[in-house]
């Protein structure tokens, strides 16, 4: 399938060659932005200035002969939840609104030292709760693919600014899908890392055990290449993995001959029936290409839900609490502090975020813990057990990313359960700490695009990437 | 919409028990944001009554992916973050520190 736009991997060539330079290949991006981001509004901020500048600094390096980075001049996006030292990082929330950290997060130094350029700040549901990117409160951001679409979420913003030809690549981050669904509805690479693999150094948080960063792109190989830079080992993230970043991008031409690919042989209700015929197309394809088929069963799997939603609205409770009127972003000013607490949180948070944290508080509390919270983590222990078993019959598994295609704006957000229900394929990855990534395979209902996903044991990666670039070759 | 819950959960969610929990998470909610609030948990809690059918009693819980280890580093001085830059995103400060409203309600500013 052809790509509508340059890749990461030959933007960083051509540049590299001297076939076009990085203020060249920056101006074409910020053409794409001023034409049509009204229309889409993947952006919190264009940080036009800063990319120009860094553009500039990357032809001076080349002209002057000074080795550059892997991805010297290439315009990407990063979600408005990674601190960015000076430059407003807000999780589309108004308790953040103006906030300017006062450091990078590693992934975004790591970027910077590959020679990447920035081109902004990327929409998002509120602290990246959400599966639609309606949530925020700067507005909606559409799907470039049809306007009348959500982009997924809750890096929507990001998923929008690649679909759309804004950026080369950008960053997201994946609580329970929100990389792989809006990778998925907007036709993209989107990758969920072994949870450790990449540093959450900087990334606001959101649920601790569950967040991890990764990347969208329109190709596997760009994507092997961005997992490349921002992963490894970092020692400011006291959860960050000791072992160093396994090459990706020497891998995507291993084919997937002998692999054992899981197939799950009671496949949950709700999906639409172009999204399971894809699968099928799929399975075909990898057998078609040297791969046996295996079916394979998550007898736990309909509970992850609960799990998830009990798991990552505690979590959030407690990393919210940092919220206050203190020490960052908007104060609401009353007589006294306990007052200005709880002003300044309702008048800063929005409607999911105050549900998330009423929630997990509720699922914490004293008489509540063991029968909610308690639970969940044994329901997640379950799950767990449940790829352990899998895995010993297979190498990766095949789901859908998403049980539908993208879906109007408006449509699920009267009832939170209903905007819960999206992420069914992609939260027991993160309860179990596994890889996964979402990979595009052809078009569903009202043409718009399917994700595969392909799901891969912790530290599976170079597995996972391979069966993803020969669904590509296939697609 | 929902049914209410059954066997060994708790029982249905309050609106008193809603407001304890705004308190406990330093919200203040308006009394229609508590109304909904009360809806909107309870459907959820209904829902989340599934793992209710669960025999959970021999399965340990699973907090972290892998297992969590203190991490130490070697004991040298590194620059630490810029106390003025810091002090600049606050929405108030006062001679190096950040400025906050008497904690004890003495009185309106």
């Amino acid at each position: 399938m052809t790509k509508p736009f340059a890749t990461v991997v030959d933007i960083a060539a051509d540049i590299a060659a001297g076939k076009t330079s990085a203020v060249e290949v920056l101006e074409q991006h910020l053409a794409r932005i001023t034409e049509r981001e009204s229309d889409i509004h993947a952006f919190n901020l264009v940080t036009t200035e800063q990319a120009r500048a860094t553009a500039q600094q990357v032809d001076a390096d080349i002209k002057a002969g000074k080795p550059v980075g892997p991805l010297a001049g290439v315009p990407v996006a990063l979600k408005d939840n990674m601190c960015t030292r000076g430059i407003e990082t807000t999780c589309s929330s108004k308790i953040l609104e103006g906030w300017k950290p006062p450091y990078d997060a590693t992934v975004v130094t790591r970027l910077q030292q590959a020679g990447a350029v920035m081109v902004g700040k990327t929409n998002l549901d509120e602290f990246a709760m959400g599966s639609s990117t309606e949530n925020s409160a700067f507005g909606p951001t559409k799907n470039p693919l049809d306007t009348s679409r959500v982009p997924g979420g809750s890096s929507g913003g990001s998923a929008a600014a690649v679909a759309a030809g804004f950026a080369a690549a950008s960053l997201g981050s994946d609580t329970g899908g929100s990389i792989r669904q809006p990778a998925s509805l907007c036709g993209l690479v989107g990758v969920k890392p072994t949870y450790g693999l990449v540093s959450r150094q900087g990334i606001v948080a959101f649920a601790s055990s569950l967040d991890q960063v990764g990347p969208f792109t329109h190709t596997v190989a760009d994507a092997a290449l961005m997992m490349e830079v921002i992963g490894g080992h970092d020692p400011l993230d006291s959860t960050s993995l000791p072992q160093p970043m396994p090459s990706l991008t020497s891998v995507l031409g291993q084919g997937v001959k002998g692999m054992r690919i899981g197939r799950l042989a009671d496949m949950p209700d709700g999906c639409e029936p172009e999204v399971l015929a894809r699968m099928d197309a799929a399975y075909v394809a990898l057998q078609a290409a040297g791969a046996t088929i295996v079916d394979i069963a998550l007898p736990s799997l309909s509970y992850c839900l609960t799990a998830y939603y009990l798991v990552a609205p505690a979590e959030a409770s407690s990393n919210l609490a940092r919220y206050d009127g203190v020490r960052y972003g908007m104060r609401v000013e009353t007589g006294d502090l306990h007052s200005m607490y709880g002003a300044t949180r309702a008048a800063g948070f929005g409607a999911e975020v105050k549900r998330r944290i009423m929630l997990g508080t509720y699922a914490l509390s004293a008489g509540y813990f063991d029968a909610y919270y308690g639970k969940a983590l044994k329901v997640r222990r379950l799950i767990a057990n449940d790829f352990a078993a899998a895995y010993e019959k297979c190498d990766v598994i095949l789901t859908p990313t998403s049980p539908t295609v993208a879906f109007p704006l408006g449509d699920k957000t009267s009832d939170p359960l209903t905007m819960y229900l999206c992420d069914i394929f992609t939260i027991p990855t993160n309860l179990a700490g596994h890889a996964a990534m979402s990979v595009p395979f052809g078009t569903g209902a009202h043409n718009m695009p399917v994700g595969v996903q392909v799901l891969a044991p912790a530290l599976g990666e170079q597995t996972m990437f391979r069966v993803a670039a020969e669904l590509e070759r296939a697609s | 919409m929902s049914t209410p819950s059954s066997g060994s959960s708790p029982a249905r969610i309050t609106s008193e028990v809603v407001a304890k929990v705004a308190k406990l998470s330093s919200l203040h909610l308006s009394d229609d944001e508590l109304a909904l609030m009360t809806t909107q948990l309870s459907g959820m809690l209904d829902h989340f009554a599934d793992i209710d059918k669960l025999d959970l009693s021999n399965v340990a819980p699973l907090a972290q992916p892998f297992p969590l280890k203190n991490v130490f580093r070697e004991d040298v001085v590194v620059a630490g973050l810029d106390r003025d830059e810091v002090l600049a995103a606050a929405p108030a400060a006062e001679d190096g520190r950040f400025r906050v409203p008497p904690s004890l309600g003495l009185g309106e500013q």
